[in-house]
């Protein structure tokens, strides 16, 4: 983990000053609400449908248990004693009074945490492999170049009132866990005679015009890295469309320059500003190197967790879902599902962020992970204490085994919480999520990624869901639009429209008639939804969704 | 021809809280919908808004949103406005916990 220096804390203190200075200003009337905006939202701090909504930084994802019982300890103190995890990597806490947020801050502070660049034209939370330094796969861990993009990117004074926000997301392994090719700019570690450097995708993002990454260069080293992406953002500043805010984005940037051009430009750049880079970069990555060694993984018997996988069903099907594999022999990833059967998607109480705390503590090495499908993980877990764990999560309604079924839904908080939304997603996830849990079906229905947004922004994902959920607002009235075939790996595809949307009422039925055309097609256990779909093209899936209704609608 | 002018109430959020508000006919916020000035004055309703606006010490984001009156005081027209009233659908939070006569 990476600690914060002396420069780090006493920068966020200055800030936070400044911050309860500004909101003392607002409450006394000397500051505007419009001058005061942008200086609220510089610090995380947005007004949404029924109160204030203060998102906090995870950077990378990645936490201690000290961070997490500090952030219990907000959502207990300031809040209503939850916090809901983001597909960002991010917890926000829904129901601040703005007289508070000073203080929320501060606490934040005490163990280094911030909500700095969570809001705002600039760039945002840098995000990465929720599986960063544990996975078998992982070509190397993507953290320490994450936190040196932190410290870059933080009050870069070039960077502070870009046309956009600007997001950066960076995977380690070949099988992309951070949707890379739906971010700004997407890396990915490679590796090219023997050297680690990254290949850097550009341009891709969902939202209103949803846009797959192109690949910019295939591989730049990481002594240039800084430099490079300096130059990428440098070259959207000055190109990027001001004039309206649905183009201004640098996927249409690189849309309407085509990516040639866009290259061509960031060469142009890069080879103007490498020699302002004097090496304190890399000299600084070495040293945000080392604060991510991996921890001193130990040697032991994993009887224990066989023993209770042959003789306990629910310990089986938990592990058989919930567990990822580790790069270390006798070790797991533990995926921890806030998707409850009924739950709000990403929602953790105060007492289960202290469950994870203490279970980070006393078998994690101190590490936890907010993974972007809105889940807590606990990277490195010795085999022999996942049945202690199993059994404690248990206790607190964590230890559903459902992580890549059809209930761990991602859903953006909608129109329950979101001012810009124009549908509620978080009910439709409940329902669904139910639904498949009364029907028995989610295990047998195996991998499916169902995704929801309450509005075209597409917070939710929805164009990379397998089944996308689109919620709109049709003449006053919740709308619901699905999208098939979408995916957020490394072969990232965008989903297609299936047709006209549903209704609130109707859209739980169209789903469960997907799935069932699903279970009716597929060739097997053995071919998940997404792979059917590439088969057999929307056509039966179509005929499910609206023949199928007008029968019904006949009868 | 000019669209014909629905009922409206002002609607805020409150400064400090952030909770929505509505504008009584005697300048007051209060929290209940029931409670709001319902304005069927389309000119009446700008100088209300005006009026609203000016008061950055207490609201902001003071908007008009159509209601239908009724015999217990306005109701929303639009389901934006109904989670406005009540609060969010996945918990009982917000304006519906704290007040039992929306």
């Amino acid at each position: 983990m990476y600690d914060y220096t002396e420069f780090d804390a006493a920068f966020v203190a200055e800030r936070n000053r400044q911050f309860r200075a500004q909101v003392e200003r607002r409450l006394s009337g000397t500051l505007t609400e419009d001058e005061f905006k942008p200086l609220r939202l510089m610090n995380g701090l947005y007004l949404q449908l029924h109160a204030y909504m203060l998102r906090v930084a995870i950077p990378y994802g990645t936490l201690n248990s000290g961070q997490m019982r500090q952030l219990a300890y907000l959502a207990e103190r300031w809040d209503k004693g939850y916090g809901h995890f983001t597909t960002r990597q991010n917890i926000q806490y829904n129901w601040p009074s703005l007289r508070d947020v000073p203080d929320m801050l501060d606490s934040l502070a005490e163990v280094n945490m911030h909500a700095i660049q969570t809001s705002g034209n600039t760039i945002r939370n840098v995000t990465a492999d929720h599986f960063a330094g544990a996975a078998a796969d992982e070509l190397a861990d993507p953290r320490p170049v994450a936190e040196l993009i932190r410290q870059w990117s933080t009050d870069h004074p070039e960077f502070q009132f870009l046309p956009r926000k600007f997001k950066i997301g960076i995977t380690g392994s070949p099988n992309d866990r951070a949707v890379t090719r739906a971010h700004d700019i997407g890396l990915q570690i490679v590796e090219q005679n023997g050297e680690l450097g990254y290949r850097v995708i550009v341009g891709g993002g969902l939202g209103r015009t949803p846009m797959i990454g192109k690949v910019l260069n295939d591989f730049v080293t990481q002594d240039d890295l800084l430099p490079y992406l300096e130059a990428v953002v440098s070259v959207w500043n000055l190109l990027g469309r001001r004039d309206n805010k649905y183009k201004s984005r640098i996927k249409i940037t690189v849309h309407e320059h085509g990516i040639d051009d866009i290259r061509a430009r960031v060469d142009e750049r890069f080879a103007m500003i490498r020699p302002t880079f004097t090496g304190i970069d890399t000299q600084l990555f070495d040293e945000v190197k080392a604060a991510f060694a991996a921890p001193a993984f130990k040697a032991a018997p994993t009887a224990l967790h066989e023993t209770a996988y042959q003789n306990d069903p629910i310990y089986r099907a938990w592990c058989d879902t919930n567990l990822a594999e580790h790069h270390a022999p006798g070790y797991a990833i533990v995926q921890i599902s806030l998707k409850a059967h009924g739950a709000t998607p990403g929602d953790a109480t105060a007492d289960q962020m202290r469950v994870m705390a203490d279970l980070a503590e006393f078998y994690g090495h101190d590490e936890l992970r907010i993974s972007h499908e809105q889940n807590v993980i606990l990277p490195h877990v010795h085999k022999s204490d996942l049945p202690a764990i199993h059994d404690i999560l248990k206790r607190y309604g964590l230890a559903t085994a459902n992580i890549g079924l059809v209930s761990d839904i991602i859903a953006c908080p909608g129109m329950d919480y979101c001012a810009l939304a124009t549908a509620r997603s978080i009910p439709i996830a409940q329902q669904i999520a139910t639904r498949f849990d009364e029907l028995k079906l989610e295990h047998e229905i195996g991998d499916l990624k169902i995704k929801i947004s309450g509005c075209i922004n597409a917070c939710g994902h929805h164009h990379v869901g397998h089944i996308g959920i689109l919620g709109l607002d049709r003449a006053g009235v919740e709308n619901y639009q699905i999208t098939l075939g979408g995916d957020h790996t490394e072969a990232a595809e965008i989903g297609q429209r299936t047709g006209p949307g549903f209704s609130a009422d109707e859209i739980i039925p169209a789903v469960e008639r997907l799935v069932h055309a699903y279970l009716a097609h597929r060739e097997g256990p053995q071919e998940p939804f997404l792979q059917t779909y590439r088969r057999l093209g929307m056509a039966p899936f179509k005929a499910a969704l609206y023949d199928e209704a007008q029968a019904y609608a006949a009868e | 021809m000019p669209r014909e002018f629905t009922p409206k109430v002002v609607t805020a959020n409150a400064l400090i809280e952030g909770d929505v508000v509505y504008q009584t006919e005697d300048d007051q916020w209060t929290r209940h919908l029931s409670e709001a000035e319902v304005i069927t004055d389309e000119a009446h309703a700008q100088l209300r808004q005006i009026h609203a606006e000016a008061q950055t010490e207490t609201v902001v984001g003071v908007y008009l949103a159509d209601v239908a009156p009724g015999a217990d005081g306005p109701t929303p027209t639009h389901f934006r406005e109904e989670f406005r009233r009540t609060g969010p659908s996945n918990y009982p939070h917000g304006k519906q916990a704290e007040l039992t006569d929306v």
